[in-house]
């Protein structure tokens, strides 16, 4: 192909000046771009306004497509079903029994839980949910991922609350329009939840690695606790997500890390139920992240009570932690540790 | 279909048609993102950026470099990037697909694949390192098979906008 005539301005004065013009507005629009990428990098929640207008305004257009999807990828599964019918059936009924007999334990389990928290007189924690909502679409052409949810600040979703199915954990708001929502997946590599292993209670931090699985990191070297198969759940440090939400299940190990997949399938899910954050001052700034007062929803063992931590990791142990709570302030706690419990009053903030 | 205009407002909407095919295609294919598609790695291509390149390469003259920062602003509104992502690397890369127009004197179809493959890695490793500021640690491996598909992806964008632009010039 020749090259383009345009460029080829010859001796008109005009035609000269105009494209050193087109020049200087695209360089200008790179130095533009550069700084609303640095504004993006110091405060990833400006722009909030815009970006929650083009997410309501395109929403609805994968909202719509979402069930036509839903089909196709319907008849796919079931074809290679049928196909599969034979082993799958075996495979399912092994299933079936030991999860019969799991059952059987987690009922047993259940009861003397209950029976337990009578006895301590421990209120039982309410599951609320803010709403209801579907995935429309996710990111498919980039590193990031991200989903859109049908739900947005009009129904009461706020920018970090954690996003779950009925599988496991979905991920955290991190946009929200009025109608739509977009969700930091637990596989983006830009999120970490804090968890626990099932099987032996160890602590880990998942964080996602951008093709659908997660990285769950331990402090302990050398050992590997994990093993193939252990799920876990989050372990409510860090007080964004609640606790005993499941998570990912181990697929495979490598060195001290270990790779799962997560236990929801966001291109699967149906209902996505967005949930409050869990200790709401997590979620604030430090000056807000105070010992929590002692109505609050986790707030440590009521007075009197004997200590009751399931998590025995503390937080300031761990080196990657939650943002939003890192660099405790001296003489301040973010979460109440297991001694005789204060009075409800608020203590003084110091210095 | 009659090849020859009969009327003004026949001329007005060849016209029309002539002008905004290129952009409104592009838009289109910048709103594929919107695809109710869930997946859980990066696979498919960036359709707006490849049917941008794609135009920008076979039809040097319709465009010039400050058109990328508005189709930029755009993909970046709709995909959800960090503003400012496309428009950087978009419009930075018009002004390399000038630079290369005003050195190279001649480009077969060949040597357009190759660009664009020069193109799609650039946008891809700068996406990458993008979301590697934003605090998104990922390897950069996973972004490999996208890359892959998306170079060998470029013939068959080629083959729509030939298309497209056989129509446009159509009368």
């Amino acid at each position: 192909m020749p090259p383009p005539p345009h460029r080829r301005t010859g001796f008109s004065r005009k035609a000269q000046y105009g494209l050193l013009f087109g020049y200087a507005v695209a360089v200008a629009g790179i130095l533009v771009a550069l700084l609303l990428l640095a504004i993006a990098v110091v405060d990833p929640r400006g722009f909030s306004a815009i970006k929650g207008a083009a997410l309501d305004a395109t929403a609805p257009v994968s909202a719509g497509g979402r069930s036509v999807t839903q089909f196709f990828s319907g008849i796919g599964e079931g074809v290679s079903a049928y196909f599969r019918a034979g082993s799958q059936n075996a495979s399912l009924r092994r299933e079936l029994e030991q999860t019969r007999r799991d059952l059987v334990a987690a009922q047993t389990a259940r009861a003397e839980n209950a029976q337990l928290r009578a006895l301590l007189g421990l209120a039982r924690q309410t599951e609320d949910e803010i709403t209801v909502a579907r995935i429309v679409g996710s990111s498919y052409g980039s590193a990031r991922r991200l989903a859109t949810l049908s739900a947005g600040a009009g129904d009461g979703v706020r920018v970090g609350q954690p996003v779950r199915s009925a599988d496991g954990l979905i991920g955290r708001v991190l946009e929200a329009g009025r109608w739509a929502s977009r969700v930091l997946l637990v596989s983006d590599g830009a999120s970490s939840v804090p968890v626990r292993s099932l099987r032996n209670n160890v602590p880990a931090l998942a964080v996602g690695r951008g093709d659908g699985t997660i990285e769950l990191r331990t402090l302990e070297v050398g050992v590997n606790p994990f093993r193939g198969g252990d799920i876990v759940v989050t372990s409510g440090i860090g007080g964004i997500f609640p606790p005993g939400v499941p998570v990912a299940r181990v697929v495979r190990l490598e060195g001290d890390t270990a790779i799962a997949r997560p236990l929801a399938d966001p291109a699967r899910t149906e209902a996505a139920i967005v949930q409050p954050i869990y200790q709401p001052a997590a979620a604030g700034e430090l000056e807000d992240a105070q010992p929590a007062n002692p109505s609050g929803p986790v707030s440590g063992p009521p007075p009197g009570a004997p200590a009751l931590e399931t998590t025995p990791e503390p937080l300031q142990r761990n080196p990657n932690y939650q943002p939003a709570l890192q660099d405790p302030q001296p003489g301040q706690f973010v979460r109440p540790p297991a001694v005789p419990a204060q009075p409800p009053a608020r203590p003084e903030p110091q210095g | 279909m009659n090849r020859i205009a009969g009327s003004e407002a026949e001329v007005a909407v060849f016209d029309l048609r002539r002008r905004h095919v290129p952009l409104l295609s592009t838009i289109a294919a910048i709103l594929l993102a919107l695809l109710p598609i869930v997946s859980t790695s990066p696979l498919l291509p960036d359709f707006g950026f490849l049917l941008l390149i794609t135009w920008r390469l076979l039809r040097p003259e319709i465009w010039t470099a400050r058109m990328a920062l508005g189709l930029g602003l755009i993909a970046d509104l709709v995909v959800g990037h960090p503003l400012g992502q496309s428009m950087l690397l978009w419009t930075s890369l018009f002004l390399v697909f000038d630079l290369i127009d005003t050195r190279l004197g001649f480009r077969d179809y060949m040597m357009d694949w190759l660009i664009a493959a020069g193109a799609i890695l650039f946008h891809s490793i700068g996406a990458w390192y993008i979301a590697l500021i934003m605090g998104s640690d990922i390897a950069f491996t996973i972004m490999v098979p996208q890359i892959v598909l998306t170079i060998l992806a470029y013939p068959l964008a080629a083959r729509v906008v030939l298309a497209l632009d056989r129509w446009r010039l159509m009368r």
